[in-house]
C-alpha cells in the first residue's frame, strides 16, 4: 500500500479536479460525486453533473458494497483475470476487476461484492472489488 | 417509389487483399477509390467530396486527398470507430442535398493483420487524457472481455446460450463458402464454435471476427448523376446515427445504439423490419448480432439468440438473409472496422451482384448498420436503409 499521492501518474495529472479523489483512494476511501442541485450520484466522476449539468458537486464515501452484474475471465497468454461490472449500493454500474476470487471460485451474476483497493503501475490505488459472503446492506450515513 | 432520394450510391468495391505487407496504407486507400470510381463509371477528377476517418493516414482528410491530388467543395473526417463510413453515407447525402458536392468519394484501409496486431485480446492503451481513462485502465479491459460481459449478462437476463450464438458464426461460414476472397471459407458447425478456446469466457475464438488488411470505397452521388450512369440506382431512403453513451453509470448494457438509429432510419423511410429482403449488421463478436437485430425491431428485445438460432440467418432458407459475403466473422474485417464492408454487400444484394448461391431474390431494400469503437466504453451507431430504384 502506498500512502502517498501519486503525482506522476499521468491518469492523476491529466486530471487536476479529481485529485481528491485519489488522495481518498490512497486512503482506502472511495469517493462518489454527488450533485447539490439534483442530487443524482454519477460515475465516472467529472467536473459537471452529466443529468442537470450543475457545477455544484460534494463528494461522499461509498459504502464499499456492490453486487456482480456482469463478468467474463479474460485468458490471455500471461495468464487470466476476472473483468467486471459491479453496480454500487449507490447505483451506478462500475467497470473493475474482482480479485482473489481463486481459479476455482464459480462466480455467478447477482453475487454480493465488497470494495477493496489495488495499486496502479502508474501508482494509484485504484478501487476493485472481492466475493462477500454478506449480503446486508450498508446502514445509510447518520 | 420514384426517382425522390436525395442520394444514391453509384461505386461500391471491397478491396481483394485480406492481407498485404507490400503495400502502404494510403495506397490501399487510393486503390480502394480507384475501384469505387471504376466501378461507378466515374473518375478522380469528377470527385468534389471527400469522406474518411481515423485511419487515413494522419486520420484527417487532408493527406489523402493531397494523395489522390483531388480538388474538393466538401470535406468531412467524421470518426465514428468502425460505422464511419455508414455514417459518410449519411453525411453525404446531407452535404449532396445541401448542394455542397455532387460526386463523394468514402475510402477506409488498414493494415493490422500484416502488423501483427492481436486486435480482440490486447489489453487496450488509453491515452491519458479521455475521460474515463483513470477508470478503465487500471482493469485491463480488452475488446473480447467487454464484449464477452455483454453476452453473460444477455444469457443471465433472457436464457440466451453460447449454442444459439453459435449460429451467427455457422451463417456467416455458410456464405463465406462462396467468398473466393473471404479470409475463413470453412464452413462452421456449432460444435466448432463451442469447441473453440476460449477467449473471454463465455466467448470462444469461433464468436470472434478476422483480423485482415484492406480496404474499401464507396461513391455517392446526385440524383441527376445517378440516373446518367449505367449502373443500377442504389438510393439513400433512411438514415440516423448516434452516440450511446455510458449515461453515467446508469446504462442498460444490453443496449446499442441501434434503438435509438434502427427507429429513426426506418421512421424516415416510412419503412418496417418486416419490409427489409436484405440485412448487413455489424459482427465483431456473436453476441453483438444478437444485441443488434433486437434493437433495430426484427425480433422482441431478449430474443436475439433464439432469431440467430438454427439458421435464420442463412440466405435461402434462413427468416432473414444477413451478411452474405461473410461478413466481419469470416470475410473480410479491414483496420478492424466493418462499416464499409456491410454497405457495399447491401449494394451488391441491391444490384443483384450478390453471389449467386447467396443472392437474395427481388432484394429492393437492404439495410447495413452497425457499432463504431466499443460497447460499454461509450459507442457510436449508424443506420442507412437503401433502395433499388428502377
Amino acid at each position: 500500500m502506498n500512502p502517498e499521492m501519486p503525482d506522476r501518474d499521468p491518469y492523476v495529472a491529466a486530471f487536476p479536479e479529481l485529485r481528491p479523489f485519489w488522495e481518498a483512494t490512497a486512503r482506502g476511501v472511495l469517493l462518489l460525486p454527488r450533485c447539490r442541485a439534483c442530487g443524482e450520484t454519477h460515475w465516472h466522476p467529472r467536473a459537471q453533473c452529466p443529468f442537470c449539468r450543475s457545477t455544484e458537486l460534494e463528494w461522499f464515501a461509498a459504502c464499499g458494497r456492490a453486487t456482480l452484474h456482469t463478468y467474463t475471465v479474460v485468458h490471455r497468454p500471461d495468464g487470466s483475470y476476472v473483468l467486471a461490472y459491479a453496480k454500487l449500493q449507490e447505483g451506478p454500474l462500475v467497470m473493475t476487476n474482482i480479485v482473489d476470487a481463486g481459479a476455482d471460485a464459480v462466480l455467478q451474476v447477482g453475487m454480493p461484492l465488497q470494495l477493496a483497493f489495488r495499486a496502479t503501475r502508474e501508482g494509484r490505488m485504484a478501487p476493485v472489488f472481492r466475493l462477500s459472503s454478506r449480503r446486508q446492506e450498508c446502514t445509510p450515513p447518520a | 417509389m420514384g426517382f425522390h432520394h436525395p442520394a444514391f450510391i453509384a461505386g461500391a468495391y471491397e478491396h481483394p487483399t485480406r492481407y498485404a505487407p507490400d503495400k502502404s496504407i494510403a495506397q490501399l486507400h487510393a486503390e480502394s477509390a480507384r475501384g469505387a470510381l471504376a466501378d461507378a463509371g466515374l473518375g478522380f477528377d469528377d470527385v468534389d467530396g471527400y469522406f474518411c476517418a481515423a485511419d487515413a493516414p494522419g486520420g484527417i482528410p487532408a493527406l489523402m486527398a493531397d494523395y489522390m491530388n483531388l480538388r474538393l467543395s466538401c470535406i468531412n473526417g467524421t470518426e465514428s470507430g468502425g460505422c464511419s463510413y455508414i455514417a459518410h453515407v449519411g453525411h453525404a447525402a446531407d452535404a449532396i442535398a445541401q448542394g455542397r458536392c455532387s460526386v463523394a468519394l468514402v475510402t477506409l484501409a488498414g493494415k493490422p493483420r500484416s502488423s501483427g496486431q492481436a486486435t480482440g485480446t490486447e489489453i487496450r492503451q488509453i491515452p491519458a487524457e479521455r475521460p474515463a481513462a483513470p477508470f478503465e485502465q487500471p482493469y485491463s479491459w480488452t475488446v473480447a472481455g467487454m464484449y464477452g460481459m455483454l453476452a453473460r449478462r444477455h444469457m443471465h437476463e433472457y436464457g440466451t446460450t453460447m449454442e444459439q450464438l453459435a449460429w451467427v458464426k455457422v451463417a456467416a461460414s455458410h456464405h463465406a463458402q462462396h467468398n473466393p476472397q473471404a479470409q475463413l471459407r470453412k464452413v462452421f458447425t456449432t460444435a466448432d464454435v463451442l469447441k473453440s478456446p476460449l477467449v473471454a469466457d463465455p466467448l470462444r475464438r469461433g464468436d470472434c471476427c478476422v483480423i485482415t488488411d484492406g480496404g474499401g470505397a464507396l461513391v455517392i452521388v446526385r440524383p441527376e448523376i445517378a440516373r446518367s450512369l449505367k449502373r443500377p440506382h442504389i438510393g439513400l431512403r433512411g438514415f440516423s446515427e448516434t452516440i450511446r453513451t455510458n449515461e453515467a453509470g446508469r446504462l442498460d448494457l444490453l443496449q446499442t445504439g441501434a434503438a435509438v438509429t434502427g427507429p429513426r432510419a426506418f421512421e424516415q423511410a416510412g419503412l418496417a423490419p418486416l419490409d427489409v429482403k436484405y440485412a448487413s449488421v455489424y459482427d465483431n463478436f456473436t453476441i453483438m448480432v444478437a444485441l443488434q437485430l433486437e434493437d433495430l425491431g426484427f425480433c422482441a428485445k431478449g430474443e436475439g439468440g433464439r432469431f440467430v438460432a438454427d439458421g435464420n440467418l442463412i440466405s435461402g432458407s434462413g427468416r432473414l438473409p444477413w451478411n452474405t459475403d461473410g461478413g466481419g466473422m469470416c470475410n473480410n474485417h479491414p483496420q478492424n472496422r466493418g462499416g464499409i464492408t456491410k454497405v457495399i454487400e447491401a449494394v451488391r444484394q441491391l444490384r443483384g451482384e450478390a453471389h449467386p448461391a447467396v443472392q437474395v431474390r427481388g432484394c429492393d431494400i437492404a439495410l447495413a448498420s452497425g457499432p463504431g469503437l466499443v460497447m460499454g466504453a461509450g459507442h457510436a451507431y449508424a443506420t442507412v436503409l437503401l433502395e433499388r430504384v428502377q
